[in-house]
């Protein structure tokens, strides 16, 4: 037998969605397609295909001839932007959706994780619950009755083990449904970012726990938008760009290109992005300049500014936009909120285009990326996560001897420093 | 981070994996009419098991009447039925007192109906199931129907309190009332694949369900007997309405009328398992657009 895992050959994905709605012309039309669509749906339906499949031409190739190889014992991890086909992958692999063209072998029983909890049940108790869930990941009753002490110990929850689990906080919840997954003892497991959830002390328990099952020697696959983690728990990495594979090799050197490449200009494209909530507010356009002129690359202490073009479909008695800075392992460095400093509102809907400035951009050089958000504070209207990269460079016209390293940190500071000796006098 | 920590066993792990030879499995387009995977089914029969069960633990949670929904309605149904076609209409009942006898047909009506309607809905009631996990689709709608089998116990309890109150004495018969009811679940669980698979991409289904059932209720000889139709062939032709067998065959097993099981029931057998294979096959054609659709 081979040590090959999985081993994915062609593989491709197709997705049909609706092209652009014709509009209705006449009153004649509509009620002739009123008719005749039920009729033509009913022929689609008996045929077996999709919804809708048959009317509209738009195909989206969310995989298109993957080849890949992962060998027993390998961590993997999977990168790429939103709608890289990552998740479209992991489905795929677990057996959720069928490909449309190639194959893939496994070796193994797969167990995926694509979500925390799945199938819980609000009137159902934290016991019952365990035992749903870990049948629908596929476990045994005899599997899950050995671990049930285990799983609720690291849930911590045991006290309420036995209370619907509509009564549990929103943490209680998510910890008994990782705890459930993390006790699957498949060959190759595959997780999809679920870890992106719950608070700062959660995931690193969920870390602590996948570095665990790696070290067990069992496959993993694993995505993630949070580079450090990915760092963390990979030897390998597969990046993933519109469907195809762009990069595969060492995980630090993949991380590398993909943080260099997907730093494109310093004007960027919001709508690319997909998938978000955006119905009473959307995140346009995004611009970083560095005294009026466009660009990815700033220099330390240089000055930054931030444009961001949104669209209101209503009005909003306060608004609020915030952007996260992440360094290149997605590491948060920095984060600011416009309600942090001011009230603001939008009288009317419309188009409006908010700026901040850094008058001196405290960042040593590196990649560095900047995610945003805009909401009111209780709603979220629309978040983009890393919607774009940008360098920072050294900046010659400040006088040291020689500049930082980008492992230093990320942080840079002029700083005063001054020795003093035994007796209280300078020395410099 | 994994330096300090002590080295992994790696290598153990995987000359124990190369032993026992895992299993290989290609995941690949699927094409044309596909096999049912019945042996998949039987492995993933412990969800089965499970999902049932989640089924019936929740049916009447946060309900005032809880359980006793299960006998308010065919209970009800035959009262304004014994009142509006066995008073009124004076519909004839085989000799039976026309209460029991409309109630023998509503017990295996209900759990066919109730068995229909909720199966119709199950899959986009779970699509989030779906859409992060995968297990043999099938079982969603089987757990679905089964799990109807609680509210006929209950509602067939009642059955045996108004037999002993009419004083009916069930014939040796009553041994075969339960291939009457299996074949109530054969056709409740067809029609539920067929509708269950649709509604993934035809949300009409939804609408149509309580149409169909209504409908259906007054194709299926539960408020009159079938013995108004005079004509023999034309009798067994009935029988294509699989519940019109299981109806006849329930009062036959329970009440000793004289329907007993002749060409109808073969007809309706025959019908029902048409409808029970076809969906298995319709489902599993269309389960692999499930995900992507619901």
């Amino acid at each position: 037998m081979s040590d090959v895992a999985v081993r994915a050959k062609g593989l491709s994905k197709m997705y049909r969605i609706g092209g652009p709605q014709e509009n209705y012309q006449t009153f004649r039309d509509t009620i002739t397609r009123t008719i005749s669509t039920p009729f033509k749906r009913a022929r689609d339906l008996l045929r077996g295909q999709a919804y809708g499949a048959s009317g509209l031409q738009e195909e989206i190739w969310a995989l298109k001839d993957i080849s890949f190889e992962v060998k027993h014992g390998e961590v993997v991890g999977i990168i790429g932007r939103n709608g890289a086909g990552k998740s479209t992958l992991l489905k795929v692999l677990s057996r959720i959706t069928e490909p449309s063209e190639g194959y893939i072998d496994v070796y193994g029983r797969v167990g995926a994780l694509l979500e925390v909890g799945t199938g819980f049940h609000q009137e159902l108790t934290g016991r019952e619950n365990i035992y749903l869930n870990g049948a629908i990941l596929g476990m045994k009753r005899h599997e899950i009755k050995r671990m049930f002490d285990e799983i609720v110990a690291f849930a911590e929850v045991s006290k309420f083990i036995d209370t619907p689990v509509k009564h549990y906080s929103s943490g209680m919840r998510l910890r008994l449904g990782f705890a459930v997954a993390a006790f699957l003892e498949p060959d190759i497991l595959v997780v999809d970012e679920v870890l992106a959830v719950g608070d700062a002390s959660f995931q690193q328990k969920c870390l602590g726990k996948m570095n665990d099952v790696a070290r067990e020697g069992r496959t993993v696959l694993f995505v993630s938008h949070n580079m450090s983690s990915i760092v963390d728990l990979c030897e390998r990495a597969i990046w993933l760009n519109r469907g195809t594979i762009e990069e595969t090799g060492s995980v630090t050197s993949v991380i590398q290109k993909y943080l260099r490449q997907v730093a494109s200009s310093g004007c960027v494209d919001l709508s690319i992005h997909e998938g978000r909530v955006g119905n009473k507010a959307i995140l346009r356009e995004l611009q970083l300049l560095t005294d009026g002129t466009e660009t990815s690359t700033f220099r330390t202490l240089e000055q930054l500014t931030i444009k961001v073009t949104c669209q209101f479909t209503e009005s909003h008695r306060s608004i609020s936009l915030g952007f996260v800075l992440k360094d290149q392992l997605g590491s948060r460095v920095f984060a600011a909120h416009l309600n942090q400093y001011l009230d603001a509102s939008i009288p009317e809907p419309g188009v409006y285009v908010f700026s901040v400035s850094f008058e001196q951009l405290s960042l040593s050089p590196g990649g560095y990326s900047i995610s945003l958000y805009l909401g009111n504070g209780s709603f979220d209207f629309d978040i983009i996560n890393e919607a774009a990269y940008f360098d920072v460079v050294w900046n010659p016209s400040i006088d040291l001897l020689y500049p930082p390293q980008a492992k230093w940190g990320p942080l840079f500071a002029p700083l005063a420093w001054n020795i003093v000796n035994n007796n209280g006098e300078y020395v410099r | 981070m994994t330096s300090i920590t002590e080295s992994p066993p790696k290598k153990e792990i995987q000359e124990k994996a190369s032993e026992t030879p895992l299993p290989h499995l290609r995941i690949e387009p699927s094409k044309g009419w596909v096999s049912l995977k019945l042996h998949e089914l039987w492995e993933y029969r412990e969800l089965l098991y499970f999902l049932t069960w989640r089924d019936i633990k929740v049916r009447y949670k946060q309900t005032v009447l809880g359980a006793a929904w299960a006998i308010i309605q065919p209970f009800m149904t035959m009262v304004v039925f014994s009142l509006f076609f066995g008073r009124l209409a004076q519909i004839p009942s085989d000799g039976v007192p026309y209460p029991i006898w409309s109630y023998a047909a509503l017990v295996p009506w209900t759990f066919f109906a109730t068995g229909l309607t909720m199966s119709s809905n199950s899959l986009v009631g779970s699509a989030n199931l779906i859409k992060k996990v995968y297990f043999p689709r099938l079982v969603i709608p089987i757990a679905t129907v089964l799990s109807g089998a609680v509210d006929f116990v209950l509602a067939f309890i009642v059955l045996i309190f108004m037999m002993l109150f009419f004083g009916i004495v069930p014939t040796s018969n009553v041994v075969f009332l339960p291939l009457f009811l299996l074949l109530a679940f054969v056709t409740s669980l067809g029609v539920g694949l067929w509708l269950s698979a649709m509604n993934v991409q035809f949300r009409d289904v939804r609408y149509t369900v309580p149409f169909l059932t209504q409908f259906w209720l007054f194709a299926t000889p539960i408020a009159y007997p079938s013995s108004l139709i005079e004509n023999e062939t034309l009798r067994a032709i009935y029988g294509i309405n699989p519940m019109a067998g299981v109806v006849e065959g329930f009062r036959w097993a329970l009440l000793g009328t004289d329907t007993a099981p002749g060409p109808v029931i073969v007809v309706s057998t025959i019908a029902a398992f048409v409808l029970f294979i076809s969906g298995l096959f319709y489902f599993r054609r269309m389960e692999k657009t499930f995900a992507d659709v619901v």
